[in-house]
């Protein structure tokens, strides 16, 4: 039942993450992206549990616990990195140049 | 089982062993106690005159033997490697047990006289760890039973004479003739190891004995292999001792200690070129051409050497000069067959040069010492400053006329003996081939020059006004006991020596004859016919007198003056008195070249252009290079690695999901 769209609709949020990560400077918008893009993924899963049972809906709970995990690690590093340099462009973030 | 196993023999090791334990202990003393004089004199020389006791006891269990064959005493397997297997081994036979004697012999008396000469030396230490390891290495070389064994002592004397030229090497004009001395006797080492493989090449062993057992059979006599062999060792021969055109390190040896002089330099190692072709007589008689090389070779250098001595001013250069004239007769006397004689000639050598040696030792320490007394600074060695010694060294000055007639060939002495048998050998040649009458020739005219300039040193240091200076005459006595007793003791050998060979008795010849006798079937040893023989002795007599009656006639040593007057020599006698200038010569024509080429093209061309700048520090450009490259990709932008993440990513995905790639992942992932 509507598997074709729900995958459509997962695919544009996907691509949406992805060019959402690689072309903003923000690190809480790309932060913000990354969830876009898990979500996507959680949609993929629940779109195809209908038909190949419910493994992929309890991997979806999975998902999200990581992700929860993931966010508050990653916004801890986003205010960490805030406080010492005062900005989250990530294009002045680049202590790492070779 | 020869009648010389489990005796005396088999512990001829111990004439090895116990010089090198002295060295051992000397040298360890030269670091803990150098001023330990007493106990390194005790060492030094106890243990070389044990080695001389092994040497007479061995001698005496050969006595009584007298075996036909060489008595191999194997001391452990030194070179296990397939074909190729060399042991450790010692031989003893006729041959190596006179030179066992006459080196362990002559070098006890050498360290005796040390003890005095060197007595007031800060390195006295040092130089008798040194004289103990030549003297270890020298039995080495005449005892070793094979060539590779052979080599290490042929090495070794020559590291020891390295050391011991450069013994004083805080003056550069003394390490610098070491050098030299090392670095010309590289090239006849090299000739000397291309013989070595050769004979393994063609006789599948290195062992005298089976080597020289097997060459009559193995190699065509007269053919080009044999002569290729005998000429290669012969270039060995040649640089350790002093011929032409390798002799030049020999008189700038005399930089070092004069008993270094007398043992090493005339005495015993240079004689080890003589004693390899003895050695090796078998090969040398099979190659005819060879030895007749030998021969010429021996001649020339024995009348070329004896003309610069006639120039000289330094006592010890006269002397050094004479040495290569004797080596040259040695080498005629090997090279016309008459090995025996050649030995002979050696060991009477070994005397009357040993003994000439240190009474130069002598009357140079005595002149050193007059002049310290004084303060003042001229050359000692120069015999300007001499003059007039024989009333002050009496018994120096009458041992050494000994030698000096020996060594002139004037009958009954030593000398007389040896040197006419070579010549008489040469002659009895030249019937067969016309060449020996000349290298006879060059001998009787060396012989001549001999005479005249050895009257002409006794003459210059002896007799005559005294020209030491008036301060200094009253410094002037005879050397210690210590170190005239050594002296007196030559002068006695040198004196009776030739009773060591008599003609028609031939004491020596027969012993000898089991080592040379294999040889005898291709070159054998050529006696003139008895009447011309005896005119030979008479002439040679009489061309040794001669040579003194000349001397005495045509030098005044009371017209001499003393080197800063000198008038300058011109014409023949400046180039005598320069040497040939040969020393020049070699350096414009092989030392500047040989130079030019390691700075220019080998250092900086090859290895600063090359390896240093392609090799080192190129492959250090392009691995930086490369690290600049990879820096570039790091640009610190998160953005610029997700882009690179994600392409990468798609890539994957591509891969993954194309057909014809798939097949690839399918069989992967199995």
């Amino acid at each position: 039942m509507l598997l074709g769209p729900s995958l459509a609709v997962s695919a544009i949020l996907f691509t949406l993450g992805v060019v959402g990560v690689l072309l903003r400077r923000n690190a809480i918008v790309i932060f913000m992206c990354i969830e876009l893009m898990l979500n996507a993924v959680n949609l993929t899963f629940i779109a195809l549990s209908q038909q190949l049972g419910l493994d992929g809906q309890v991997f979806v709970f999975f998902v999200m616990t990581v992700a929860a995990a993931e966010a508050a690690v990653g916004l801890a590093i986003v205010i960490a990195v805030y406080r010492h340099k005062d900005t989250v462009n990530l294009q002045r973030i680049n202590l790492l140049r070779g | 089982m020869t009648p010389l196993a489990g005796g005396i023999a088999d512990w001829v090791g111990l004439a090895i062993a116990l010089p090198f334990a002295g060295f051992l202990v000397n040298g360890l003393l030269a670091f803990v106690a150098p001023r330990r004089r007493a106990l390194v004199g005790a060492v030094g020389v106890g243990s070389v005159v044990a080695a001389f006791l092994v040497g007479v006891a061995v001698f005496l269990a050969l006595l009584a033997a007298h075996p036909a064959e060489p008595y191999v005493v194997t001391l452990w397997s030194w070179i296990p490697a397939g074909r190729l297997q060399v042991d450790a081994a010692l031989q003893v036979d006729q041959l190596s047990v006179v030179m066992l004697l006459a080196v362990t012999g002559v070098s006890s008396l050498i360290h005796v006289f040390s003890l005095g000469y060197m007595g007031d030396d800060p390195g006295y230490a040092r130089y008798f760890a040194y004289l103990n390891l030549f003297v270890a290495f020298m039995l080495v070389l005449v005892l070793g039973a094979s060539f590779p064994v052979l080599f290490i002592g042929w090495e070794g004397v020559g590291l020891c004479s390295y050391l011991l030229i450069g013994f004083w090497f805080e003056e550069r004009e003394k390490a610098d003739a070491g050098l030299k001395a090392f670095l010309v006797n590289r090239i006849g080492d090299a000739g000397f190891l291309i013989a070595m493989f050769l004979i393994f090449k063609h006789l599948g062993s290195l062992d005298f004995q089976a080597v020289f057992a097997g060459a009559p059979t193995a190699l065509a006599p007269g053919g080009a292999t044999v002569t290729a062999i005998a000429l290669f060792l012969f270039m060995g021969c040649v640089g350790k001792s002093a011929q032409i055109p390798l002799y030049v390190w020999l008189p700038d040896a005399m930089a070092g200690p004069t008993p270094v002089s007398a043992l090493i330099h005339a005495a015993t190692m240079v004689t080890a070129g003589v004693y390899l072709v003895a050695r090796a007589n078998v090969l040398f008689a099979m190659a005819p051409v060879a030895s007749a090389v030998v021969a010429g070779v021996g001649a020339l250098t024995a009348l070329f050497a004896a003309t610069i001595g006639l120039k000289q001013w330094d006592i010890k250069k006269v002397l050094a000069y004479s040495t290569v004239s004797q080596l040259g007769y040695m080498f005629v006397g090997v090279g016309v067959g008459a090995y025996a004689a050649g030995i002979f000639h050696l060991v009477t050598h070994a005397f009357f040069k040993a003994l000439l040696f240190l009474g130069a030792g002598s009357v140079i320490h005595m002149m050193h010492r007059a002049y310290h007394h004084t303060g003042r600074h001229a050359d000692a060695q120069d015999m300007r400053n001499m003059g007039g010694l024989a009333a002050y060294m009496p018994w120096t000055a009458r041992a050494m006329w000994v030698a000096t007639l020996a060594i002139a060939g004037i009958p009954p002495l030593s000398g007389f003996f040896s040197k006419d048998e070579i010549l008489g050998a040469a002659f009895a040649r030249g019937a067969a081939q016309p060449f020996y009458y000349v290298v006879w020739a060059f001998g009787l005219a060396a012989a001549f020059l001999t005479a005249i300039y050895m009257t002409r040193l006794m003459l210059y240091t002896f007799h005559g006004p005294n020209r030491t200076g008036e301060a200094e005459r009253a410094h002037l006595g005879e050397a210690p006991g210590v170190m005239t007793w050594p002296v007196v003791t030559l002068a006695a050998l040198a004196l009776v020596g030739g009773a060591l060979n008599l003609p028609h008795v031939g004491t020596l010849e027969h012993w000898l004859d089991p080592v040379t006798e294999a040889s005898a079937a291709f070159l054998p040893a050529l006696a003139p016919a008895p009447g011309v023989e005896i005119a030979l002795m008479a002439a040679a007599a009489l061309i040794g007198i001669g040579g003194i009656w000349l001397a005495f006639r045509a030098l005044h040593p009371e017209t001499l003056l003393p080197p800063e007057r000198a008038p300058r020599e011109t014409g023949f006698a400046r180039l005598l008195l320069e040497k040939y200038r040969v020393d020049e010569a070699y350096r414009a024509v092989i030392v500047r070249p040989l130079v030019w080429v390691a700075r220019n093209l080998l250092w900086r061309g090859l290895d600063a252009g090359v390896i240093d700048t392609a090799g080192v520090n190129g492959s250090a450009a392009v691995a930086r290079g490369l690290g600049w490259l990879g820096s570039r990709l790091q640009s610190g932008q998160v953005t610029s690695y997700l882009v690179i993440f994600v392409l990468g990513a798609i890539a994957v995905l591509a891969a993954l999901l194309h057909p014809s790639l798939s097949a690839v992942y399918h069989l992967w992932a199995r």
